[in-house]
């Protein structure tokens, strides 16, 4: 039996190049004037993920809950390399927190079942919790190995990595099944594979696939059930060449509505502090060896580094 | 992150310039390949898409890992022990990042592994690996040898060999020099003997050495080798395949002035067992121009990729560099060097990608000629007719491309470290290893002086002259009026010239002005396909107006020099060279 993986992918607006619209005047983020992106620690587990698979017959699949929309993490993943994507959304998911996201992705990997191991992003860059994996991990009552920076090799029941603990690393060999959170030093995530992209720009979730055939349907509302028809014909088609992303709700998961999106949350925003930088914090850095160096040691001594 | 494809709008206007649908049509013949092979196209957008999809994937690797890896590989190159090469770590992993990006195959057919595309997708993304490190070039781009392989050799042969160049497994290499035959390949002696009565019938021997031979090391070989004892020029000789074993010897690693990412590789062969690629005594005439024709393109595009890289560099630097209270772009002597630099970057696009269009139209009709011959359907006359003519055109396009990038490459690098000025010769930048990586263009696969020659005997016997007469007749709108008159006054000026020489019946005095001759050619040609473009697209108009204006400037003094009969330097010259 082939070692069946799982990554847990988060589509994530790209905080790391803020343009100037980024904050609504609430303090809130303006997610529309962000480009949505694979969140970056998440590429990291899904290249390790890939690594292991080139070394033995893994299959790896990418499990993401959001909006449809994020069927574009689940693409960028199959041009790299993964072998299936799974999507879970719902609009009861809305306002989830850690906890209810948690949750609902402990019941998806259940749902795809026999997993050996599940492999996170260390953290989110929109949120910077790091709890989603841990908390999986609890619910899946499985193993769980945070900060992991390097596969060194997998057994049929058991695994060794390396994890990173700032200034010292240590290697634990450890049961299958596992979940890891891997960290951004792990390894650089891999190109898009040319054939990989011109086959999978073609797959679609399932409401994808309906969107494009209603978008392109002649029947009138009179041919509901030939629409109907038409949208599992296209499904079917698209499973057929491996083109189909499983697309899941709460209900296909199997969750208790109570712990899932808002109710499900307990996590409470108490305030938010809009911090603006007033001119007199500014501080001018000289272009040369000498200010660059003040720089570090300032830096360092109020511990933003080391 | 950045991405080589996006940062320079130049390269998709000139894909797109060139006629993507129409090379699709082509390339895709009836688009059956989408039943076969699950990436390939059912229609033509969807094809150009994917070409401008597969740009934009090069674009971003190139601009991130390989060119962040560069300046190390260059500072400390290969190594050789035991005869044996072995790649910088860094090169390893650029190779591995090709192979996974699945670009090692950009040209060969899907049977065997590659992703059919056409030349001009090639060259832009050969360009983008230039642009981050031009002696990957050498590598990425030696996927040409499966080209040849797939034009001239056997079914077996292809299966072999092109399967593990398209995949990335292997890499190739072209072996032709010798420590006697650079330029002269005619006199080629590495000793292949045939089949010996009890051994495989196919299995020919390889003897001899071999020198200058970029990645000689790598593991599938076409070799050009004397096939007919006794003989001594080129009609004795055949190209080989074959794969690298233990009678290969790498002798030692060149010690280069550039590309020192590029293994240049002294070698011998003893005995090696080697496969005959096409016929016998055509390896020279036939199958070497084929290759050459092909490298020189993937060169071509490698002198645009660094001249590329200066460009942005020095641009960078001149608008950040503060000298005399204000930064150095905005006075005279710098501007005009930096535009200068950026006109003649597009002047080299547009010839090579016009070049590359023009190979791919040949290429794929010539194909499309053969099946039909495999039916047994009669032959399209017409079509042989247009194959003939754009088969010439290419016989000149790809020299004049060769030579004018090449030496467009070295002259836009010089100018990078002058706007640079004293850090420009520093190696804390990347300037001074353009510039050393420039100088190779416009000798290897070819000098500047034999692609000269190679153009001028197309040029000479009228193969431009349609394109000059219909550019000549052609009414443009009325705006461009002003440089048009200037650009078709050019015209005359060369036919001129070409008469005045042709007259003279002297061969001599022929060679002595034959790159006269070309620079008046590529001046005129270069202004046609500018006012193409000023036709659609204002920022071209403006360029075409310096241009034309220059080129005009050139081409009088050229005609002028040609036609005063110059024989000074021919008859003082043994006098002069004391």
């Amino acid at each position: 039996m082939p070692l069946k993986l799982i990554v847990l992918a988060k589509q994530v607006p790209d905080t790391h190049n803020v343009t100037a619209d980024a904050m609504k005047a609430d303090g809130t983020v303006n997610r529309g004037a962000l480009p949505a992106i694979f969140n970056p620690e998440d590429l990291n587990a899904l290249e390790m993920a890939l690594e292991i698979k080139d070394q033995t017959d893994a299959t790896v699949t990418v499990m993401t809950m959001g909006p449809p929309r994020a069927a574009n993490i689940l693409r960028e993943a199959m041009y790299m390399g993964a072998d299936a994507g799974i999507l879970i959304t719902d609009r009861h998911f809305a306002g989830a927190d850690t906890l209810a996201t948690s949750y609902t992705l402990a019941l998806g990997i259940k749902k795809v079942g026999d997993v050996s191991l599940i492999l996170c992003g260390r953290q989110a860059i929109d949120g910077d919790t790091a709890q989603i994996g841990p908390q999986v991990a609890e619910k899946l009552g499985i193993n769980q190995l945070t900060y992991v920076e390097e596969f060194v090799n997998v057994e049929k029941k058991s695994i060794t990595l390396k994890r990173t603990l700032g200034q010292v690393s240590e290697t634990v060999k450890t049961a299958l099944p596992l979940l890891i959170t891997v960290t951004s030093s792990a390894n650089h995530p891999r190109t898009f594979g040319a054939k990989r992209l011109m086959k999978y720009k073609k797959a679609r979730t399932a409401i994808e696939a309906e969107q494009e055939v209603r978008r392109s349907s002649t029947t009138g509302e009179y041919g509901m059930e030939i629409l109907l028809d038409e949208i599992e014909q296209k499904k079917k088609s698209l499973k057929s060449k491996g083109l189909f992303f499983e697309t899941w709700s709460a209900d296909d998961v199997g969750a208790d509505h109570e712990q899932i999106g808002l109710p499900g949350s307990p996590t409470k925003v108490k305030k938010v502090q809009s911090v603006v930088f007033a001119a007199s914090e500014l501080k001018k850095i000289e272009p040369n060896p000498e200010g660059i160096r003040e720089m570090f040691i300032e830096l360092i001594e109020d511990r933003t580094f080391g | 992150m950045g991405n080589y494809f996006k940062d320079t709008p130049d390269i998709r206007f000139n894909l797109e310039r060139v006629g993507l649908k129409t090379l699709a049509d082509l390339m895709e013949n009836d688009y059956s390949d989408a039943k076969i092979f699950d990436f390939a196209p059912e229609t033509a957008e969807e094809a150009v898409e994917n070409y401008l999809d597969i740009c934009a994937l090069a674009g971003e690797l190139c601009a991130g890992p390989i060119a962040e890896r560069a300046r190390q590989i260059d500072r400390e190159g290969n190594s050789v022990s035991d005869g044996k090469v072995t790649y910088h770590k860094l090169i390893q992993d650029n190779l591995r990042d090709f192979q996974r990006a699945q670009l090692m195959g950009i040209s060969l057919p899907r049977a065997y592994g590659g992703l059919n595309m056409p030349q001009v997708v090639k060259i832009a993304v050969l360009e983008m690996v230039s642009r981050a490190d031009a002696s990957l070039m050498n590598l990425v781009g030696l996927q040409d040898i499966g080209e040849t392989i797939n034009e001239f050799g056997t079914n077996d042969q292809k299966h072999q060999f092109i399967t593990g160049l398209a995949s990335g497994d292997t890499t190739g290499a072209m072996i032709l020099t010798e420590p006697d035959s650079g330029s002269d390949l005619q006199s080629v002696r590495l000793a292949a003997i045939p089949p010996q009565p009890g051994e495989d019938p196919n299995v020919w021997r390889l003897n001899g050495v071999k020198r200058f031979i970029t990645n000689g090391n790598g593991d599938t070989l076409l070799v050009l080798a004397r096939s007919e004892e006794g003989t001594r020029d080129g009609r004795g000789l055949s190209m080989f395949v074959c794969s690298k074993d233990e009678t290969i010897y790498i002798r030692r690693l060149e010690n280069k002035l550039g590309i020192h990412g590029s293994p240049t590789c002294d070698m011998t062969f003893n005995n090696t067992p080697a496969y005959l690629v096409g016929q016998r005594k055509r390896g020279l005439i036939k199958y070497v121009m084929s290759l050459m024709n092909g490298a020189r393109m993937g060169v071509s595009a490698q002198a645009i990729g660094i001249a590329e890289a200066a460009y942005k560099d020095a641009k960078e630097y001149a608008e950040k560099r503060i000298q005399f209270g204000k930064p150095i772009i905005k006075f005279p002597a710098v501007y005009d060097m930096l535009t200068d630099m950026r006109i003649k970057i597009e002047a080299g696009r547009l010839l090579l990608y016009e070049a590359g269009r023009i190979v791919d139209m040949f290429k794929i009709r010539t194909a499309r000629m053969e099946e039909a011959k495999e039916k047994g359907d009669a032959p399209d006359l017409e079509m042989k007719k247009q194959i003939r003519i754009q088969e010439r055109l290419a016989s000149v396009l790809t020299p004049l491309s060769k030579y004018y990038n090449s030496e467009m490459s070295n002259e836009v690098t010089y100018k990078g470290i002058q706007v640079m000025g004293g850090s420009g010769f520093m190696k804390d930048y990347n300037m001074e290893r353009y510039y050393r990586d420039a100088r190779i263009t416009n000798i290897y696969e070819g000098t500047s002086q034999l692609q000269v020659i190679g153009a001028l005997g197309g040029i000479m016997s009228g193969v431009m002259d349609k394109i000059f007469q219909d550019f000549v007749e052609y009414e443009f709108p009325r705006r461009l009026n002003p440089i048009v008159r200037v650009a078709k006054a050019m015209v005359p000026l060369l036919y001129e010239a070409i008469a005045f020489v042709k007259e003279k019946k002297d061969s001599e005095y022929t060679d002595y002005v034959a790159k006269r001759i070309v620079d008046i050619c590529l001046d005129i040609y270069q202004s046609v396909l500018f006012l193409e473009c000023a036709e659609i697209n204002e920022r071209k108009e403006h360029i075409a107006v310096v241009w034309v204006r220059e080129a005009n400037l050139r081409v009088s003094f050229n005609h002028k020099f040609i036609l005063e009969d110059r024989h000074e330097v021919i008859d003082l010259h043994k006098e002069i060279l004391d």
